[in-house]
């Protein structure tokens, strides 16, 4: 079994595949507030949220901070670009 | 609480620098029916909500809402940075870029900053998620015109497109959370018009 779930993407592929997981799970969120018992979108939320969950903590190891939970000798929150900067995607 | 998180919610990459369409555009981040009278509108109007559905519909609608002011305000920075002062007045942005340069301003497409008085929080939940089922139909509209005049640049329409989608998606969900409202708040009512308010006496939040 792969223990990498990110192996052979590259930093934007993996980037892209958080980002539209995040929105997957958003979305999901938006309707399981108003379909609390939809076990079928329950499930969806689980495997997505649990998904992103793991390729976040890889894509942090690996090119440097998405969220304020991480670990690093250096400080590397301000070393990436912002998102609204051009280039930033 | 807020924790940031450094992704946009959908990825924006404007190739062209256009401040003409920033004029416009910056309407969405803080003009009448812009993101950021929607996030305060939700965020502030989920306090007094009676049901869990509500609260939550309100808690991640409003959420939601702040990323897509982040959205707006990106688009507005990435059409304008770069831009000379000459450039922004050729445009018609010279009266922006004196008072606020290559700042994002919330205000709205016709200049004026933006104001609290453009949204309402009334206390009342049938009046409040009404109000968003009308917000989000306006968010809808401002977006189709703004689609209409950001004609030539695809990587522009792309993203207002995807903005668009999101306002009838939640238009959907606060639907279904007023009806949840108005079970409620009508289960034990008889009649068909009341507005749901306590001013009988009776309780209806429990």
């Amino acid at each position: 079994m792969n223990s990498c779930p990110c192996q052979n993407m590259g930093k934007k592929e993996l980037l892209n595949q958080i980002m539209a997981l995040n929105f997957a799970v958003n979305d999901l969120v938006l309707y399981l507030d108003t379909h609390p018992t939809d076990s079928k979108a329950i499930c969806m939320h689980n495997e997505y949220s649990e998904k992103v969950v793991s390729l976040t903590a890889e894509y942090q190891k690996l090119y440097g901070p998405l969220t304020i939970n991480f670990t690093s000798d250096t400080w590397d929150w301000i070393d990436q670009p912002w998102p609204w900067e051009r280039g930033a995607y | 609480m807020y924790h940031y998180v450094k992704t946009l919610q959908y990825p924006i990459n404007i190739k062209c620098r256009n401040p003409k369409l920033a004029q416009v555009i910056i309407s969405q981040y803080g003009g009448p029916d812009g993101e950021l009278g929607a996030s305060l509108r939700y965020l502030s109007q989920r306090f007094g909500m009676p049901d869990q559905k509500s609260k939550a519909i309100l808690n991640d609608i409003g959420t939601e809402e702040l990323a897509h002011l982040e959205m707006v305000g990106t688009l507005v920075h990435q059409l304008t940075d770069g831009a000379s002062a000459e450039e922004l007045e050729k445009a018609g942005m010279g009266p922006y870029y004196t008072d606020h340069g290559w700042g994002v301003y919330p205000q709205a497409a016709a200049g004026y900053p933006y104001t609290a008085a453009s949204m309402a929080v009334k206390g009342d939940p049938v009046a409040d998620l009404t109000e968003d089922l009308a917000a989000e139909q306006k968010a809808r509209a401002t977006y189709e015109k703004l689609i209409d005049l950001c004609k030539d640049d695809a990587d522009v329409i792309d993203v207002l497109r995807y903005l668009r989608e999101r306002e009838v998606v939640h238009f959907q969900r606060f639907g279904e959370a007023l009806n949840g409202v108005q079970e409620k708040l009508y289960q034990r009512n008889k009649f068909y018009l009341n507005n749901g308010n306590n001013n009988c006496g009776c309780d209806n939040r429990n």
